[in-house]
């Protein structure tokens, strides 16, 4: 499993404004084509000098697609890239003021200590 | 030598500009009390007078990342740009630049590397809201210099609690030997119990009162020892996810000294995490 891709992916999606809008609208797409041409980027490096090894596996790829935050939350991905990211997304579609916030919190009611380990 | 005129810890809480700065329906309830417990802690900053201000806080994964990632970290440059579109897209933080005091910089940097901490450094630092929140409630006009320091409390392995109690004994040491006539106050920002991304966060109050109500006890009363008999790495995963920020807090204990009482202490109880604000004014330092 590659916590560390599955941060990555949500790492260099969130700070970027274009592509934040790219995986609300087009996940799986996304996912697909991040996968096939940024997932190896080392970042600061050009491409000639990019990684060989990184892949998502295919419940991670799945979970990435979905959206499924909660199954984020459940394979270790880091909490708060998730929570940043799906804020920027999704807040939006919220009448009250942290609407989306409460469900997210309220969808992942199920977890209890010790959480999944987020360690990379 | 530099003189210590001030050390300050605080809680950082991204919706204050948001908050604060609303008008008419926008402006939620809590934000009048909030403004006036912000300027009361201001005050104190305020009342120390200082030239330059060593900032403590964290990344959030903005310019550090998994692929290289520090654990102390100490910015040496002439500028900070800072805030980042993330942070003005979720908070509406504005993007705001910053002096640096180079020759700090460079001398926590010697120094500390010699007292023992392998420190990193930047030349080219753009800082986040771990650092411009503290400037936007204590010091809006933005006229200081700064040294920022960066701590992991966020990826781990993250060093532990009593390490960053040294750093923050170390921190103090080097302000006080720096060959300057200038008057420096150490601000730095923590958090309480705090959840992000769990099925905790953004509850009526921070996760766990309880041990907010120790934490602020703890700190008030400069009481490392007990601080350090209960925390661990381990232990702060049951107040919230993201409690290790509290850490910085602890770091702040170590700046101001064992046993060493707060001059100022105040909280507010909001929403998602409780605010505390602490103040020490060391031996002379009172203008």
């Amino acid at each position: 499993m590659s916590k560390y891709l599955l941060n990555k992916f949500l790492f260099t999606v969130d700070r970027d404004p274009e592509l934040v809008e790219r995986y609300r609208e087009d996940p799986r797409g996304t996912v697909e084509w991040w996968e096939s041409t940024q997932a190896n980027l080392i970042l600061n490096c050009h491409g000639g000098e990019a990684s060989t090894w990184l892949r998502f596996e295919d419940a991670e790829r799945e979970a990435l697609a979905a959206h499924d935050y909660v199954k984020l939350f459940e394979m270790g991905a880091h909490p708060f890239l998730t929570l940043t990211l799906f804020i920027a997304m999704f807040e939006r579609d919220y009448e009250e003021p942290l609407g989306f916030q409460k469900e997210y919190a309220r969808k992942l009611a199920h977890m209890s200590l010790p959480y999944p380990d987020i360690a990379t | 030598m530099a003189e210590l005129v001030a050390v300050i810890a605080s809680t950082v809480h991204p919706f204050y500009y948001r908050a604060s700065t609303a008008t008419g329906e926008d402006r939620p309830p809590f934000a009048d009390e909030w403004v006036r417990k912000v300027e009361a802690f201001r005050e104190t900053l305020t009342r120390a007078n200082p030239d330059v201000l060593v900032m403590v806080g964290s990344d959030h994964f903005h310019q550090l990342w998994l692929d290289n990632m520090p654990q102390f970290l100490v910015g040496k440059a002439p500028f900070y740009d800072a805030n980042w579109y993330n942070e003005e897209r979720e908070f509406g933080l504005p993007r705001m630049v910053f002096k640096g005091q180079e020759d700090l910089s460079s001398y926590i940097l010697r120094e500390g590397l010699d007292a023992g901490f392998d420190l990193a450094f930047s030349n080219e630092l753009r800082i986040d809201h771990s650092i411009t929140c503290p400037i936007i409630t204590l010091r809006p006009q933005n006229d200081l210099p700064i040294v920022p320091v960066y701590t992991n409390i966020f990826a781990p392995p993250l060093p532990q609690p009593k390490r960053f109690v040294e750093l923050g004994r170390t921190i103090r040491q080097l302000v006080e030997s720096w060959p300057s006539d200038k008057r420096v106050a150490v601000i730095g920002t923590g958090h309480l119990s705090l959840e992000l991304g769990g099925p905790r966060q953004f509850g009526p109050h921070g996760p766990d009162p309880e041990f907010d109500a120790k934490a602020v006890e703890w700190i008030a009363g400069g009481d490392i020892e007990g601080c350090l008999s209960e925390v661990t790495l381990d232990s702060l995963h049951k107040p919230g996810n993201a409690t290790h920020g509290f850490m910085d807090f602890m770091l702040m204990m170590g700046v101001a000294g064992e046993g060493e009482k707060a001059d100022y202490v105040d909280t507010y109880d909001l929403f998602h995490t409780m605010e505390a604000y602490f103040t020490w004014y060391p031996r002379g330092g009172r203008s």
